[in-house]
Parts: C-alpha cells; structure tokens; sequence
C-alpha cells in the first residue's frame, strides 16, 4: 500500500537516477511541469465532456454520445475543430495583447497549480507560504480578463470586461478572508501544514477535517460561493453573459486561443477547487480510516471532481444574478459573514484551553449559533426581493 | 442613481402622453449624448442569442444603465398581408401558421373566425369544443416555452427550457396526430375543423393533461422560490396600468399589470361562456408578475381543458355549407379577435367579391405589446432589458410579418 | 432563509439527472439514425400523385384539372395538361398530366392541393429524407417521382385509403351499372351487340 501510495514519487526518483547529478533539479522541474500540464490537460477534457453529459442528464438530455465509447471522445474532435479553426483578430484590435491575453491567463494559472499538494509527498512545489503564492499569481488573471476585454476593441468585450473586473476583485476579498481562519487555526501557511493539521481521526472514526467545524463549515461555504464568482461560473457567469453581451471578453476570440481561454478557465477552476479541498476538505486524507489503504491522490482528486460536480450542478439549476445583486451579494452578505467567521474561528481557538467534559459540544453549539444568526440576518438584508410571498387575485 | 435622459415619446411621436407617464426620469434638455462622451451605444441584435429572432435594440448605455432604447424591427418581414390578398381565403390558412410560430391553432382560429363572420357560417358544437381544446393546449405550449425563454435569457442554462419543451413535445404530439404537423397546424377552416379526431385522441389527450399539474409543481418547485429569479424578477421592468392601457398592451402582459381584461371573458367567442375558469390578475406589473400570470393561466387552461375533454359532443365537425373550393363572399368586411396567448389575436378583413380577400390585416399583440419596451427598460441595466424583453413574449414572426 | 429556494431548485435538478437514468418517460430524445419514431397516419411531409393498378402512367388518378396548381398558396405545383385524353378509373376519358412537377424546396406542407382535389389524386407523403447536393434540380420533382401506387397510400393513411377506395369503388360500380344499362339499352334499341363507345374495357 505504501509503495502504491508513492509511485509518483518513487518512478520520478527513479527516472531523475539517469540523469548526471547536475542536470537533476532541471529534470526535476521539467518532470513536475510536464506531469502538471499532462494531468490537468486530462482533467481538463474528461471535465469538458463530464460537464455536457451531466448537464444534458439534469436537462432530460442524452448529451454528446456520438463521438467513441459513450461519447467520450467527443474532446479529442472539439479540439481538432478548435486547432483547425481560423483565428481571427478584428482589424482594429490591440493584436499584441489580444494574443497576450489567453497566456496571461494560462501561465498563472498554472502556476497556481504548481503549489497545491495533490497527496502525501506529492507537492511540485513546496512552498512555506504556498496559499499566499496561490493567492498572488491567481489574482493577476484578472489582468488578462481586462487585456481580452480591451484589446478587441468590441463593446460587448469592453462591458465583459469590466464587470469581471469589477467581480473578480470583489470576490477576492471574502475568498481570501474565509481562508484566513485556516491560517489562524492551522498557524502555518504553508499548504502542506495545513492538510497535516487535518489528518488523524476524532474519536477513531470523524474525520478531523476543517469543514466539519462551526468555522469551517462556513468558510468552506464562503469560498465555495466567492470561488465560483472568482472561476465565473454560474450564477456568477456574467463576464461572458452570454444572453447579455453575446460572450462578454471572449466574443472576439476564435480557434486556438479561445481554446486556450476555455482551458484556462478550467484550470483555474481546478485550482480553486483544489484549494478548497486542500484548506477545508483534509486535502489528501482518507475520510474514514479503514479507507486509508486508498492511495492519496485518488482521495485528492475525488474530492476534487466531487467539487466540479456540484459546480454543474448549481450551473444546471441557477438563473443569472445582475451586477448590483452581485456586488451588494460580495460586500453586503458575504464581507460581513467572513468577518464574523474569523471572530467564531477565534473563539474558537482560544477556547481549545477549556477541558471539561462537553466542552467540545459547547463550542460547537456557541460558534454555530453566532454564525447561524449572523446567515440569517445578514441573508434577510441581502435578499431583499423575498419580503412577502405574493398573491394574486382572480377574476371572474 | 439618477438617469439622465431626454426622452420625450410626446416629441417624438408627436401626441399627446398620457398624463401618468412619470416613468422616465425627466432631466434638463440636451443630457443625452451630451454625458460627455459616456454614453456607450450598443447595437443588440439582430444576431444577438437573446432577442428571440432577428430583432434590433439599440442601446445607449450609462455603464450598464439603459439611458435608451431604441427597438428596431422589420428584419423577418415577409409581407404577410399582401401575400394573402394576393391568394384565396383558403390559401391564407397555412400561412397564418407561420406567424405566431408557436401557436398556430390559435392563429388559425382568429382568422377562421373572421372569415366566418364574413360568410355568415355557423360552426358546428363538435368543432367549436375541439377548437377551445386546441386553443388552450396552444396556450400551455406557448407560456411553458415562454417561461423556459425567459429563464434561458435570465441564464439559466436551459434547463427550465428543457423542463418545458419535455411536456411541450406531448402537446405537440397530439397536434400532429390531430393534424398531421407539429408546428404548423393548418388545422382550422371556415366553418369548422379540417378533419375528425383519430381515435383514442380525446384519452391521449386527457393523460396529457392530467399530468401537466405535476409538471406545474415541479417547474414551479425549481424556480417560483428561486432567490436569484425572486432578485432578478421583482420590481423590474414595472409597466403601470394606466400606461398598459394606453399603450393597448393585452394579454398576460395587460393582466400582469392588474387589468381584468380576457377577451374569452369580455367577448364570449366560441363557447367560451360555457366553461367556468378565472382570470388571474397581477398587482405590480413586473417581470415576476408577467412570469407568474403564464403559470397562473396555465393552470387555468388546465381547468377548461378537463371542462372541454369531459363534455365534448358528437356530431360533424365542419358547416355543410361551408366549402373549399372556389370559395368566394359577398362585398364586406369582418373583424375578429381571439384571446391569443401572447394578447389580443385580431383579423380584419375586407371583401370586393373575389376569391381573394381586398384587404387583409393582421392585429399583432406581440407587435403591440413590444412598443412599449423602451418606458419598461429605462433606467434598469442592460441584464434586465434582455429579461423585459423575454417577459414581454414576443415571436419575431408576428411582430415583422 | 436566503437560500431555501435555491436548495429545492437543486434538489428538483438531481431527481431529474437520477430520473433520467430510469425513467424513459423523461428522456423525449430520439436516438434519429437508430431509433425512428413510428410515423404518425394523418403525418405529412410532401405530395405525392396516386395511381392505381401497376401502371402509373394509365392508372394516374390525376386528370389534370388544375385546380391544386391554382390553389396552392405558395404556388409550387407546374401541370402542363396534355393533348390527348386516356380512360380513368370509372372508364371515361379525361386527360393528364403531360408533366406534373411540384416544387418541394417552395412546397410548405400545408396540405391544401390534398383538401381540394376532387379525384383523390394528390395525397401526402411521410418521406423526410430528402435532403440532396442539388438545391435546384432535384428537389423539382417529376411525374415519374412523384406518382406512387395506391398500396403505397394504404400503407401511410389506412383509414383515408380505405374511405376513397371505397367511395371510388362505389362511383365505379354506379359507372359501372349506368354504362351497362347505357349498353343494354342501346342493344335493345339497335339490336347491335357492339358495346358503348364509354364501355370500360381495360380499366379495371
């Protein structure tokens, strides 16, 4: 079980030992990239058809099933279609940004990707401050939404644009301030730390993992919802509304690079779901002991898919918000909540010292009953539209 | 925010606006174009994916704000009325499918009604039940896939469309075992119906209908509580009843606003006086009441079609007098008008004793209830012009004609 | 609560993705190139002429009156009448059609030329397969396509067919008997044992 656990480990030693000493840390990081860009590449397309199939499941639907076994093949033609697809760039574009744009999200993003632990020894990079990293280069993807919306020199892209803009920085604070708790409990900003910190099993069997505390129950909800803003996915779709404004930022883009855009997407929603497995759902930990002779990653990567799939599923079912909803959404509801939240989380900590018996259950009940009102209170303010279900009269 | 605008529908239109026409924010003259520079102007459409058609808003925007709104249509005009004056009373049949192209039997029913009020043909018991059935199964087809519309242009996904054009496709079925086309009817004639029902339509018929509630609930399970529908819906778009009369707004759109106005009440066509159902009526007249008028309604037709399927007579479903050959009337003129499900469906006509109509003119309500788009869409954003739009359910068909 | 709504919309969402895996009822989705959904009898696509017997020349129904051609509202039907006459069904010589073309990339559907056709000519078809690389030359289609045995029209429309079949047997048995009495009254009055000139003989 052990040398199942680390093959990945052991096979990259074992293929670093033909390489002359010197050229082993550049083989390294070669080996690390290419395994990074070759699993999420994967992901990514297993993910394209997953979300189609399972959408056309919620919709009544059959989904794509005409391309190979069950239509699984159907992401090997849609990117024959895409690489064989003219690009075109409008004659009035900024061209040089206009094809900066697409890497400018893509290199982050994967960059992003390169701190997160996928399981036990497994982390490409391992940083001491990994989330903070995370948190730096996920941010500047905003840039390349701004360099997209601008360098088409299309309204439609222009007004994409700066609602992403305008969302991505607001969703960036409560997403950032929900992880805050973590840092505070775990003590440590270091990814890896922090999935250490949620091994080990309460009373034997419970899962020690920061989602199944008061805080954590609620900073995971908080950056679930500010990670599908930060990812624009629906109901927080509106950058590329595309009922709105056609495809907000991606209207002018065509062939590779809007697959390069797609993929980019996709990949940051990995990362940010990756993140949230790793700070709230024990990272790479069994969920129960007698389930620790599964390897690792396999747990990292279900949790991670578990997490895609509850983002298609709220895509299948949600309406769009509108901007101000949004906005009022982000610094009304969600602002205030994770403020809360690091206040419970305090609490939280400083009463670890109390040791009588029951302890424990009155924590729980006391942190939960703060953020459980706080939710409902800060919930009447935001949902304004809920005042009085309405009736209506017939006529004769 | 305040919105600055000089829209004047008084200057421009050149009549006198209503007096209540406090809508629009009033700001000094010369504001518009003048936001130094600001203003971004947005042609939405005609390929836009949610102005359902080929349909043209020209926006001006403030940020997201609609500080104008300029609707521009024509481009599926295909000259319906002079193509019907151009052939016989029975060629037009066909044709009225295609303008409402989701509804064809009402269609074909307002104009088979006006035709007969211009022969003097009596329609027979059998025929007027089958076409009150045929009609309000129209009217569940066209307000489930108008809720689904306007939840795919609220960016739902398509599911909800999904969810509608499931029980649609039941409908539909009956349409063609009934008629032999899904979409495309062709159904009614003067003086009655085309053909007899197949048999075992009338119990198809009432399964469909005895499982459309459970659909209701459903659907209304997913979205009627829906928080973001709820914030995107209510207070939007708010068209004033004095200002939907004015604008002869009708349909759901007029009820929505909180006029007691059917015309399957008010005119009694058909035997519509014979079945008991209600007329919901809205209070505030915005998009959430527009949307929940449909699922009202639909559930009303239910209640008429369970009427109608229980009663149904037999007897010959067509006027032995009527004729389809050679048909040819008398010098005069008839208007008629049905409760379609987008509003008030009228054909008037005029006679000069050839085999073709001298004129024929189609009262659109999807035309009519579009006009006042821009008083509903100023000073909302861009998001819900789409959304005032979809509510206001119109098929690009009958609109350019 | 804020959310409430949102939770049940979902759970509507996941019965429908659970239900779509064991309920037929949800999925309407036809399978096209496997899976075919049985015609419906009063379905329709395009025109097609009616013949009886194996001949389709001598056993067209369609005498050429022009009536479809006049009322066809977009006006896709050509008939070019011809110069000579042949028998028809009930044996009285009528003419044909020299060339019937119709059309179908105009043709709507609607139905029409079947309603008002007098001679049970002009059916509808159910063929909607009919998509070709010609956009012009093979969607004209020509008398020889276009006229389809009468076993062919039993097999879409069994009840219709069998309505017309036994209205024209009936109108050829009455033809049939006036013509018989025509002979017989005219062999009493001649004495001559020649048939009448509108005897059928081959129409059968």
């Amino acid at each position: 079980m052990q040398s199942l656990d680390q093959i990945f480990v052991t096979g990259k030693q074992w293929l670093l030992a033909f390489l002359p000493e010197a050229l082993q840390p550049v083989g390294s990081i070669l080996l690390v990239i290419a395994a990074i860009f070759g699993v999420f590449a994967t992901l990514f397309a297993v993910t394209t058809i997953l979300e189609r199939k399972i959408l056309g499941r919620i919709q009544n639907r059959f989904g794509p099933n005409r391309v190979g076994p069950f239509g699984f093949f159907q992401p090997a033609a849609d990117g024959i279609k895409m690489l064989t697809k003219e690009d075109i760039v409008p004659r009035d574009a900024d061209k040089i940004i206009h094809f900066l744009a697409p890497l400018a999200l893509i290199i982050p993003v994967a960059l992003a990707l390169s701190v997160l632990p996928y399981g036990r020894n497994m982390v490409p990079v391992e940083f001491d401050a990994g989330l903070l990293f995370f948190f730096a280069v996920g941010a500047s993807t905003e840039l390349s939404v701004f360099m997209a919306g601008w360098s088409s020199r299309n309204k439609y892209s222009l007004v994409g644009a700066m609602r992403g803009i305008a969302q991505m920085i607001s969703y960036e604070v409560p997403l950032v301030l929900s992880t805050v708790t973590v840092i505070m409990i775990v003590g440590s900003l270091s990814l890896v730390k922090i999935v250490e910190a949620q091994s080990g099993f309460l009373f034997g069997f419970l899962p020690s993992w920061h989602v199944f505390t008061p805080w954590g129950f609620a900073g995971f909800f908080l950056f679930m919802i500010a990670a599908t803003a930060e990812s624009n996915r629906s109901p927080f779709d509106l950058p590329e509304a595309e009922s709105e404004i056609i495809a907000g930022y991606l209207t002018e883009y065509s062939g590779f690079k809007y697959a390069l855009f797609f993929m980019g997407e996709y990949w940051g929603m990995f990362a940010i779901s990756g993140l949230s497995v790793t700070l709230f759902l024990g990272g790479w930990n069994a969920p129960f002991p007698f389930l620790q002779f599964i390897p690792s990653y396999i747990w990292f990567f279900t949790k991670l898919v578990l997490i895609i799939f509850t983002f298609i599923w709220l895509r299948g079912t949600v309406p769009r918000l509108r901007l101000d909803q949004l906005m009022s959404f982000a610094w009304k509801f969600l602002l205030p909540l994770a403020l809360t939240n690091i206040v419970v989380a305090a609490i939280w900590f400083f009463s670890r010292a109390l040791q009588f018996p029951g302890a424990l259950g009155l924590r729980w009940i006391f942190c939960a009953a703060i953020l459980a009102v706080s939710y409902v209170w800060l919930g009447r303010g935001v949902a304004q539209a809920q005042r009085a279900k309405r009736v209506y009269q017939y006529a004769e | 925010m305040a919105i600055e605008t000089t829209f004047q529908p008084k200057a421009t239109l050149g009549r006198t606006a209503p007096g209540n026409y406090t809508l629009l924010p009033k700001t000094p003259a010369g504001a518009i174009g003048g936001i130094d520079g600001t203003v971004l102007e947005v042609a939405m459409g005609p390929h836009h994916p949610s102005t359902h058609g080929v349909f043209r808003m020209d926006v001006s925007l403030d940020g997201e704000t609609v500080v104008k709104l300029k609707p521009v249509f024509g481009y599926l005009h295909r000259n319906h009325e002079k193509i019907a004056e151009n052939t016989t009373y029975l060629g037009s049949v066909p044709y009225t499918d295609r303008l409402d192209y989701l509804c064809s039997m009402t269609n074909n029913w307002a104009y088979a009604l006006s035709v007969e009020r211009l022969a003097g043909l009596q329609v027979p018991e059998r025929a007027e039940y089958i076409r009150v059935i045929t009609a309000e199964l129209t009217r569940l087809v066209n307000h489930c896939s108008l809720i689904g519309f306007l939840m795919q242009d609220m960016g739902a996904m398509g599911t909800p469309l999904m969810y509608a054009f499931r029980e649609r496709e039941k409908i539909l079925d009956l349409f063609e075992s009934l008629s032999g086309s899904r979409m495309m009817c062709n159904y009614m004639r003067f003086g009655g119906c085309r053909c007899e029902l197949p048999s075992g339509w009338i119990e198809q018929a009432k399964k469909v209908v005895t499982s459309f509630p459970e659909f209701l609930d459903h659907f209304e399970a997913l979205l009627s509580e829906n928080e973001i529908l709820l914030a995107r819906t209510q207070g939007v778009g708010v068209l004033s009843k004095e200002l939907a009369i004015n604008a002869s707004i009708t349909g759901p759109m007029l009820r929505a606003s909180g006029v007691n106005y059917d015309i399957r009440k008010v005119d009694k066509y058909g035997i519509y006086d014979r079945f008991s159902f209600r007329v919901p009526l809205g209070e505030h007249g915005d998009v959430f009441d527009r949307y929940m008028m449909r699922v009202l309604e639909m559930r009303e037709s239910l209640k008429l079609l369970e009427q109608a399927l229980a009663q149904i007579p037999s007897g010959p479903i067509i006027d032995p007098k009527a004729k389809l050959r050679g048909f040819r009337q008398k010098p005069g003129e008839a208007y008629a008008r049905i409760e379609g499900p987008k509003g008030e469906l009228g054909f008037y006509l005029i006679s000069d004793g050839s085999p073709n109509p001298y004129r024929y003119r189609v009262r659109p309500p999807s035309l009519i209830n579009l006009t006042i788009l821009e008083d509903m869409c100023l000073g909302q954003t861009i998001a819900d012009a789409v959304i005032i739009l979809g509510s206001v359910d119109i098929v690009l068909g009958e609109v350019d004609r | 609560m804020l959310g409430t709504g949102i939770i049940k919309g979902m759970v509507e969402t996941a019965r429908n993705f659970v239900g779509s895996y064991h309920d037929p009822e949800r999925l309407t989705t036809v399978q096209y190139p496997e899976e075919r959904l049985a015609p419906k009898e009063n379905g329709r696509s395009f025109p097609f002429l009616v013949f009886d017997g194996n001949d389709q020349q001598a056993g067209l129904r369609c005498v050429a009156c022009q009536i479809c051609e006049k009322e066809c509202p977009p006006q896709c039907i050509y008939i070019n009448k011809s110069k000579d006459k042949k028998p028809d069904y009930v044996g009285k010589l009528q003419f044909y059609p020299a060339t019937f073309d119709i059309d179908i990339s105009v043709c709507m559907s609607c139905q029409i030329c079947v309603e008002v056709c007098p001679f049970e000519a002009i059916k509808m078809d159910q063929v909607f397969e009919l998509s070709t690389s010609d956009r012009f030359g093979k969607l004209l289609l020509h008398k020889p396509q276009l006229a389809k045995p009468n076993e062919y029209f039993h097999q879409l429309h069994p009840t219709d067919a069998n309505e017309v079949d036994a209205r024209l047997g009936e109108e050829k048995r009455k033809a049939e008997a006036k013509a018989a009495a025509a002979a017989a009254a005219a062999a009493a009055k001649l004495a001559a044992p020649k048939p009448a000139p509108d005897e059928p003989t081959k129409a059968t």
